[in-house]
């Protein structure tokens, strides 16, 4: 009877393909937004993912994201670098300077200083140029996406100049960097530059890098440190969450896309329950025949949630396929790079389209199931 | 029960709805339909034919009185066992022909057998030699929308015999149908359906084609008040 219900399925055509499209849409709004929310998201954390030879991350007690932070002082780093189960410990500078083009086009860039001597916290996929570069005077890396703006239509070059702060400053190297959550270029340089870039202030450094020792676990070290210093000391995926919460919970991007992932889900819930409806009420003498002839409801049932399952797979299939193709398409735009459909968001929005199809098809079996099967004895 | 009998209805009654909007639509129905033979139920509309139908075709519960359908008792069987002795045992003919726009005539003829269990391509290839047989051979793969009215009855009378069964409850056959026409689907009724282990029930108000029927139940009001034997 599975062929039945296909054939019933997919011969009407009109209502066949509103439902198949009402889930597509739904799938690809719900997966969509749902992906540029994470992918923004991931992008506050861009500088924390972007720094792998640290696995932790010292900072004022009261820091509460990557972005606002309060300077430690020298003495910070060196009883730091005195807790027992720490190999080692680096500062790094962030601040956000503005740097200026020949041409007098200007940008706040993401400034990132990181340790003189080791450059632990310098990227890892370099584009053109050395990092040991970085070691000469007045030298940064710029990420890819920075290099555009202050140089727009020009290839990927090194050897070119900007101004920071009355400071001539030299692009040394082009680097891959994640995209930052305020599309600020990228700017790496060794600590002692960056101060004199942005002006030496009383204390400067604004997080201590740390390697834990080997036999030891982070989550250990992390509380040595705390307990020795009274600094704030978190692994790095424990810092991008705390990042992420914050945003979470101070900014009203979260509400904005969950309304519009939760109009998505409404609308495809009702556009299709209802589409689905009027299929099973335009069968319903149909429905009635064939519990008449001797076909049991519960077999039905079956065929009426495998009508539902095949739309929603089809429409799901489609959705995702679009959402796929966008981010596949836009991957390579600057300014949209980094978004990605992610497999838990997929995941996501194949229980949600299981939550639409089963909430649509749970009317018409409901109609089908109390139909009396003399209605085909009706004219 | 006489083993020749293949249907019997003892002080049969059916009410709808409750309290003050009670309706009694059948009352105290006695009536047998034998094997063998093609019965007429006829009637003026309102006078409980159809409900009768229903009741016998077990698609609708008898308030009071006992109803045999082939030995069997159909209050004595749960509601799955009556769908799997209708499935098994009855074959249905709609006033309206109630096919599956989205099938086939091939296709909609092998219900009964998918219903049933049967491989698809063993069910539309045993489907389509009983429409061959019937006179629609060059027209298997057409959809409902595509035949006539007399046509779309004749797959609709297949549909009702190509599981074999011993009881055909047919809905005013012929009522959605020219006068020629009706008398054509009487006539291949006649000829395959009847048959000495099968019994067929019609239910009717179309006098033209009363000299198909070997006996004719008259109903008025809820209870048969006359039968006629036939002379064919």
């Amino acid at each position: 009877m599975n062929f039945v219900a296909l054939k019933m399925l997919t011969g009407d055509r009109a209502k066949f393909l509103g439902l198949v499209f009402a889930i597509a849409f739904s799938s690809f709004l719900m997966a969509h937004q749902s992906s540029i929310f994470c992918g923004l998201m991931i992008r506050t954390t861009s500088q924390i993912k972007d720094i792998t030879d640290a696995d932790i991350w010292v900072m004022d007690p009261e820091t509460q994201y990557i972005d606002e932070v309060k300077a430690l002082t020298d003495n910070d780093l060196y009883r730091v670098r005195g807790v027992s189960g720490v190999e080692w410990a680096v500062k790094l500078f962030k601040g956000v300077p503005r740097a200026k083009a020949d041409d007098g086009k200007f940008r706040n860039v993401i400034l990132l200083g990181v340790d003189d001597a080791s450059l632990v916290g310098a990227p890892r996929r370099m584009l053109l140029g050395s990092l040991a570069d970085l070691r000469q005077p007045d030298s940064v890396v710029i990420d890819r996406a920075g290099f555009y703006f202050f140089f727009p239509n020009q290839p990927l070059s090194i050897g070119q100049h900007l101004e920071m702060n009355d400071h001539r400053i030299t692009i040394v190297g082009i680097c891959e960097a994640s995209a930052p959550f305020g599309t600020f270029p990228v700017m790496f340089t060794r600590y002692s530059q960056a101060v004199n870039f942005v002006g030496r202030e009383r204390n400067s450094m604004s997080f201590v890098l740390v390697k834990p020792a080997a036999g030891l676990t982070t989550e250990e070290v992390c509380l040595r440190i705390t307990q020795a210093t009274g600094l704030k000391a978190l692994e790095s995926t424990d810092f991008a969450w705390k990042t992420v919460l914050y945003y979470i919970r101070n900014t009203g991007i979260p509400v904005n896309f969950g309304i519009t992932v939760m109009i998505a889900l409404i609308v495809g819930t009702v556009v299709a329950g209802q589409t689905f409806y009027i299929f099973t009420i335009e069968n319903l003498k149909q429905f009635g025949a064939l519990k008449a002839i001797g076909v049991t409801n519960l077999r039905i049932t079956g065929m009426i949630l495998l009508q539902a399952f095949v739309v929603g797979f089809i429409g799901y299939s489609l959705g995702i396929g679009m959402c796929s193709l966008f981010f596949d398409l836009t991957r390579d735009i600057v300014h949209l790079r980094g978004f990605v459909l992610l497999w838990q968001i997929a995941g996501g929005t194949a229980v949600a389209v299981f939550f639409i199809v089963v909430l649509a098809s749970l009317m018409s079996i409901r109609r089908v199931l109390t139909l009396e099967p003399a209605v085909v004895f009706r004219g | 029960m006489d083993a020749s009998v293949a249907v019997s209805c003892r002080s049969v009654t059916k009410d709808f709805g409750q309290g003050e909007s009670r309706t009694k639509v059948l009352r105290g129905v006695d009536f047998e339909v034998n094997l063998g033979q093609m019965t007429f139920l006829v009637g003026e509309s309102g006078s409980g034919k159809t409900t009768l139908l229903s009741v016998i075709a077990g698609l609708l519960d008898a308030t009071a009185g006992e109803v045999v359908v082939l030995g069997q008792p159909l209050k004595r069987l749960s509601n799955h066992q009556q769908v799997v002795f209708r499935r098994t045992n009855l074959g249905f003919v709609f006033q309206q022909f109630n096919l599956l726009p989205a099938l086939t005539a091939a296709e909609n003829v092998a219900v009964p057998l998918l219903a049933q269990g049967l491989p698809r391509l063993r069910a539309i290839a045993k489907a389509s030699d009983l429409l061959t047989s019937l006179g629609l051979g060059q027209r298997l793969n057409a959809f409902p929308s595509q035949l006539s009215g007399g046509q779309q009855q004749r797959v609709a009378l297949a549909r009702a015999l190509v599981h074999e069964p011993r009881l055909i409850v047919c809905d005013e056959p012929t009522s959605a149908l020219d006068a020629a026409t009706g008398r054509s689907v009487m006539e291949l009724l006649a000829s395959f359906a009847v048959r000495p282990d099968r019994a067929v029930l019609v239910v009717t108000h179309d006098s033209r084609v009363f000299d198909f029927a070997d006996r004719i139940a008259h109903m008025n009001d809820g209870i048969i008040d006359r039968i006629e034997q036939q002379q064919n």
